[in-house]
């Protein structure tokens, strides 16, 4: 009857760690495929309004951005709370959205300069009237191209 | 090994974003050059809709006060013109390659805001008349193919765009009076 006598001192086996690289590999290879670099770090804070019929940008490497929104609180304290411009990494005026555009635009080749397009990522607080202004300044420049941010909501709004 | 793999894994989750490129795309008119008339851009007026958003982010579309909710059954009323209303917009036959002749409706739609307006407001209305558009064509696509518009090939939605264009027109800013 030495089957039924129970053999307290078996343990479960520790879990073989052998295919751990394995696993950490395929996900970092997946992160490394499917991001993109934080290129500029964000001085405004924006949270994009929603919308239900956002189409996807097909090239993004044909894409600037301007960010319009509150600065983040560490900004707060030297520029304000009302809404600002960020353009690459710092905040300017209206006015330089023009040497913004052409620079951006003299770093494209020749065959895809007519479809760079903007891309305004504004804050959903944001009042009209800067962002009306940046409008008037990109068609100063003839970037005609654009596209507002937003965010893609449910179906069920 | 595991471990370097680990470091590399942790330092590309904190240098990345996921977030995706979405929006709505939309042309700006060029600026009118310096010689260009006024009256080359003056547009019949039963061809084109007013829809104005004031500081109090309120909606007007036409000259009636609107929910956001009713403005796309008026933008689709508006560019359909179904009875021929002499006050909506009239149909120019257009040949269409690929199609044959078909009524295009002239109508455009011309949206103002005020310097108050709210950002998520204004995408909220430029939303709706998206939306409008993109329903009229789905529509025409299920009438003339049997399918929806984004399941179409290139070809044919261009078709599509053609028969039912975007005629959406940021206005020249202007200030919109309180009413």
């Amino acid at each position: 009857m030495a089957r039924f006598i129970k053999n307290d001192k078996k343990e479960t086996p520790a879990i073989s760690t052998a295919s751990l690289p394995d696993i950490v590999f395929m996900m970092l290879m997946f992160f490394m495929v499917s991001v993109s670099m934080r290129s500029t770090d964000r001085m405004v804070q924006v949270r994009v309004p929603q919308a239900t019929e956002v189409a996807k940008l097909e090239r993004k490497e044909l894409c600037s951005y301007i960010y319009i929104g509150t600065p983040t609180p560490t900004y707060q304290a030297q520029y304000g709370t009302e809404s600002r411009i960020q353009l690459n990494d710092s905040f300017r005026s209206t006015d330089e959205i023009r040497d913004f555009i052409a620079a951006e635009r003299d770093n494209l080749s020749e065959v895809d300069r007519p479809f760079m397009t903007v891309s305004i990522k504004a804050d959903q607080d944001t009042r009209m009237g800067i962002i009306t202004d940046v409008k008037q300044q990109l068609r100063r420049c003839s970037a005609l191209k654009i596209m507002y941010g937003a965010r893609k909501a449910g179906k069920a709004k | 090994m595991a471990d370097i793999s680990f470091l590399i894994l942790v330092f590309f989750l904190m240098v990345s974003t996921m977030d995706k490129e979405e929006g709505l795309s939309r042309r700006l008119p060029p600026l009118p050059s310096e010689d260009q008339k006024v009256e080359d851009q003056k547009v019949n007026r039963r061809n084109i809709i007013q829809v104005k958003i004031n500081s109090n982010d309120r909606l007007y579309a036409g000259s009636e006060m609107m929910d956001v909710s009713q403005l796309k059954d008026k933008i689709k009323e508006f560019l359909t013109n179904p009875y021929d209303d002499p006050n909506l917009p009239e149909k120019e036959m257009r040949e269409i390659a690929g199609l044959g002749q078909y009524p295009v409706s002239k109508g455009v739609i011309s949206l103002q805001n005020d310097r108050g307006t709210s950002y998520s407001k204004y995408i909220e209305v430029q939303n709706e008349l998206v939306k409008a558009i993109n329903e009229l064509r789905d529509q025409f696509a299920m009438q003339q193919y049997g399918k929806k518009f984004i399941k179409l090939d290139e070809t044919k939605q261009e078709i599509v765009r053609k028969a039912i264009p975007q005629s959406i027109s940021e206005a020249e800013p202007k200030d919109v009076k309180k009413k």
